[in-house]
């Protein structure tokens, strides 16, 4: 009798035992690739990281051995991570101050697309349709304005019936790319922004409250009524979230979208620094907000950036093959990869820029050795 | 007299009310939780949630690499945390003459109210900073958070041998280590893998260390000094971002982690029901 | 009581044979990994937050900024009064509804149905911290800003604590959920306590005639400092509380707060939002500083809480023999 119980019991827990065995081997069990497998991780903004994870997939299809692992820890963190050496290449929509260049020597810049922030917000029962302007976001986000009904809002919005409530602002928590563009903005726009608030991945906000990750204030937005925030565009659009218009220098509104972006970016000065230089200057913002002949110019647009070493042998456990891949990773997204941008709404990169960025992956190098002919 | 009685027993009847009350309660959250995964996850459950990996932006896939992930990590964290979990809990139960098991045992109550961030943090300074995120990483912060249930139920299980046991089999020249391990602690090897098992459940669903020592992972599991896809992060991450079909995988991934925490439970209730009996 | 001691007298005089020995240190030097574990905790912890020590010393925690931008000026007070707070709110509404559970599973509920409910509050404990916060995001939130928090604010507006703009979480919200967290350790120590009372105890009340509730005044007051650690426990789990917090408070770093209903930051919050970005070896530090205070307050509450309950448990047992 005892007997019979301690036979099930084993089986049972040879069977468990198997069954666990067969789901941890289950990938395994796959033919194996012929070609080497290895994995390359990157980190940074997540201002394109549905971008950058549709190309992970997708070249994963073109070259099965190559895995990419890319975590969106925001802009902040992916400067520290290339900093630290802890990733292969990183993604950041500010380009590197010159006080992180020098801790970071030999940092080339690739501007792999560019993407705009979206004003969100939340207003039951209101359309879609709310206008803003920088001076006005300044001020809501400097919490001088806090009322929707606010005259200044009124003024811009007069068909629409703003509601006497509390305006809730909602910004980033974590070290970002998208708060650099979006505060390179109201920098731009305002000399008090500027010499009290300023730029940066991290800025002491006056007012609000504080979201994770793109995610995490699109989140809070379309949670709390009343509600405004700003947003890499395509987490707005994905969550269905309304969007502003915005006033830009040509007086004209002009929503986040596809085409607006492109003529802000066509905007955009010509001359781009070398992939080896500092970026610290190139701004698309600041190109927009003086030009008034921009008509549909929407003026939050900006670059996101890969950050790579030009001399790869100084990140630990690179050998020449996968710092090979590396580079035809990159290659590959300037090129191929740019084809999968606008589904996602993200500009596809203009021909001079795809030429510099050419220009700067052929300097890449592995023990002094050019990996890119 | 009778007015005082009657006020009595009111303020009897009211405390009853009250007690009662406190119950109902608190389980109202518990069935709102219940209820909101259930209903949102199952919407998320099927062939392909089992069988595909972490998906991009508008595929379809599946949480099979986060099951493999979070497996070999628990399991990793399993043969690190139990045999020291075990071992302390035999010291603390057979050798409580030692001086050795006051402050033992001590410090296996203060080990588990360590905040389960903080046991991150120490593998991220101890292991990410030489090894890099990884399962190692993750598995070492969570074996130190299996390490004091192990001990503590052990403990207990192997107080509830009777003494007679370990006395005939010592008067039947039985070494008493021999006794230990095949006799004692066969006896009460149901109190011991309940323990284990209440182990496995607690850090199944802890994503705060892994958010530290490993990070987000999309693959399948690549070496262990490298991150896995774990469940609970992931339920973290995807929850309340943009795309629909990461919504959904984490709610289905909420579901999945509540029904095999809830397995547990109840295999636990169901092994210890014979607790009382020997 | 006398098996043991003659058992221990032939263990000490059988315990020269080597076998036993080897396995005796082997199972010692086990135990004893656990204390250096902590011991280890302690070290790195303080190496890691070698770098803040250095800057800010021991003023560290009553430093008011947190600018990772400009002056690299760091200070955990407001994440130490965050915690306390979301704490204080979840002990003040979880207590009673605990401590009513504990006397419900000790003194009221039959065998049987007691089995099944004390099943269920362990279910509360089984559910994982980021469930907790999904479902405060998604559930709670838009129920108390909608249906509870306006009318709190219509009637206690005028006070500081409850003006202000309401947007569903924040301090209030993320203590309510703590309060949730926290009923499974405070009931069922609580239970164990009351029930280790010894009946000797009741059985002299209700023959005095006490009512049910009488009975339980006595019961609570004998096992008093029990029922006391067993709430200091419960306050060691929420002020270590990471994922639900993080997820419901609001996420900013300000001294105080303007109201119940608006966001904080507690320390294990702001560990879990930017340990992972944070951008120069400083600011790493400052938060590895921040995981020390919390370690540390952690420690000296569960250490406060055993002592006392082990107290308890020791004086109810020894009574029930004399």
């Amino acid at each position: 009798m005892d007997l019979n119980r301690n036979r099930k019991i084993f089986l049972v827990a040879v069977t468990a035992i198997i069954t666990i065995g067969l789901v941890i081997a289950y990938p395994y069990l796959i033919p194996a690739e012929p070609e080497r497998e290895i994995t390359i991780n990157g980190a940074g903004a997540s201002f394109p990281f549905p971008l950058v994870d549709k190309w992970i997939a997708e070249y994963n299809k073109v070259k099965k051995n190559v895995k990419i692992n890319y975590q969106s820890i925001g802009s902040g963190g992916g400067i520290r991570q290339h900093t630290e050496k802890t990733v292969y290449f990183a993604a950041s929509d500010a380009p590197l101050t010159p006080s992180q260049a020098a801790n970071a020597s030999n940092t080339l810049h690739i501007p792999f697309t560019i993407g705009g922030v979206a004003i969100i917000y939340n207003l039951p029962g209101v359309p879609k349709d709310i206008k803003f302007s920088g001076e006005i976001l300044v001020d809501i986000f400097m919490g001088k304005i806090s009322k929707w009904n606010d005259p200044k809002l009124v003024e811009l919005n007069p068909n629409v019936n703003l509601p006497d409530k509390d305006i809730i602002v909602v910004h980033r928590s974590d070290g970002s790319g998208t708060t650099f563009v979006f505060t390179s903005y109201l920098s731009e726009v305002s000399e008090e922004w500027k010499a009290n608030i300023g730029r940066g991945t991290v800025v002491n906000w006056p007012v609000g409250l504080g979201g994770k990750g793109n995610e995490g204030v699109a989140g809070l937005v379309s949670q709390n009524p009343y509600s405004v925030g700003y947003v890499e565009f395509i987490y707005a659009k994905k969550n269905n979230i309304a969007w502003g218009y915005l006033k830009n220098a040509a007086g004209s509104f002009v929503e986040p979208s596809l085409d607006s972006f492109r003529a802000a970016a066509a905007v955009a000065a010509v001359t781009l620094p070398k992939g080896y230089e500092s970026w610290a200057e190139v701004s698309i913002i600041r190109d927009v907000v003086r030009n008034t002949q921009a008509v549909d110019a929407y003026p939050i647009t900006s670059f996101s950036y890969f950050l790579v070493y030009k001399e790869l042998n100084v990140l630990p456990n690179m050998d020449e093959y996968t710092a090979r891949q590396l580079v035809e990773f990159l290659w590959w997204t300037i090129h191929d990869g740019q084809n999968y941008s606008a589904e996602l709404d993200y500009v596809p990169l203009p021909s001079n820029v795809v030429a510099r960025n050419e220009e700067t992956i052929r300097m890449i190098t592995f023990n002094g050795k050019q990996l890119k002919g | 007299m009778m007015d005082n009685y009657r006020i009595r027993k009111i303020k009897d009847r009211l405390m009853r009310i009250l007690v009662w009350s406190s119950l109902i309660i608190a389980m109202i959250p518990l069935f709102s939780i219940l209820l909101d995964v259930f209903v949102n996850g199952a919407r998320a459950i099927d062939m392909d949630f089992f069988l595909l990996p972490t998906p991009t932006v508008g595929e379809k896939g599946g949480i099979a690499n986060a099951i493999q992930g979070t497996l070999i990590t628990l399991g990793l964290a399993s043969i690190i945390g139990v045999p020291i979990g075990i071992m302390s809990g035999i010291f603390l139960s057979e050798y409580h003459d030692s001086k050795l098991s006051q402050p033992v045992r001590f410090i296996n109550d203060v080990l588990s109210g360590f905040p389960s961030i903080v046991v991150g943090i120490f593998g991220y300074v101890l292991i990410v900073s030489v090894i890099g995120f990884s399962v190692i990483a993750a598995a070492f912060s969570l074996a130190i958070i299996m390490i004091p249930i192990v001990t503590r139920t052990t403990e207990e299980s192997l107080r509830m041998v009777p003494v007679a046991i370990r006395e005939a089999a010592l008067a039947l020249g039985i070494r008493r280590w021999k006794t230990i391990i095949f006799i004692v602690l066969k006896g009460a090897r149901k109190g011991v893998i309940t323990g284990i098992l209440l182990a496995l459940a607690r850090i199944a669903g802890e994503s705060a260390p892994v958010l530290v020592t490993m990070g987000y992972w999309r693959w399948w599991f690549s070496g262990l000094n490298r991150p896995a896809s774990n469940i609970a992060l992931n339920i973290y991450l995807f929850a309340i971002s943009p795309f629909e079909n990461w919504r959904t995988l984490a709610w289905g991934s909420a579901l999945f982690l509540i029904l095999m925490i809830l397995g547990i439970s109840i295999l636990v209730r169901v092994l210890t029901r014979g607790k009382y009996e020997w | 009581m006398k098996s043991k001691t003659s058992f221990s007298k032939i263990v000490y005089l059988k315990a020269k044979i080597e076998g036993d020995e080897i396995f005796r240190l082997v199972s010692a030097l086990f135990a004893l990994a656990t204390i250096l574990l902590v011991g280890l905790m302690v070290y790195e912890l303080t190496r890691g937050s070698w770098l803040s020590l250095q800057k800010f010393g021991l003023w560290f925690i009553m430093g008011t900024s947190w600018d990772p931008v400009f002056t690299l000026n760091f200070g955990a007070l407001p994440l130490i009064l965050g915690t306390l707070t979301t704490s204080a709110i979840a002990l003040a509404m979880g207590v009673p509804i605990s401590i009513g559970i504990g006397l419900l599973l000790s003194e009221y509920i039959p065998k049987r149905l007691g089995f099944f409910v004390s099943f269920m509050v362990e279910l509360l404990a089984a559910i994982p911290s980021v469930i907790y916060g999904l479902w405060g995001i998604f559930v709670l939130i838009p129920f108390l800003r909608n249906n509870v928090y306006p009318y709190i604010q219509a009637v206690l507006g005028s006070l500081p604590l409850f003006s202000g703009p309401i947007y569903g979480g924040g301090v209030l919200t993320a203590g309510i959920v703590l309060a949730i967290m926290i009923i499974p350790i405070i009931s069922s120590v609580s239970r164990d306590v009351l029930s280790a009372v010894p009946h000797s105890q009741r059985e002299a009340v209700i023959s005095l005639g006490a009512t049910k509730w009488e009975t339980c005044k006595i019961v609570m007051s004998y096992a008093k400092p029990g029922v006391i650690g067993a709430i200091i426990l419960g306050l060691g789990r929420a002020i270590g509380e990471t994922m639900a917090v993080t997820m419901l408070i609001g996420n900013k770093f300000k001294v105080l707060p303007s109201s119940f209903f608006d966001a904080w930051y507690t320390m294990a919050a702001i560990i879990a939002n930017e340990f992972t970005e944070a951008t120069s070896d400083v600011y790493v530090s400052a938060l590895i500083h921040v995981g020390l205070t919390l370690f540390l307050i952690s420690l000296i509450v569960n250490v406060i809480a055993r002592l006392i309950v082990w107290r308890t448990l020791r004086l109810v047992k020894g009574v029930s023999r004399g």
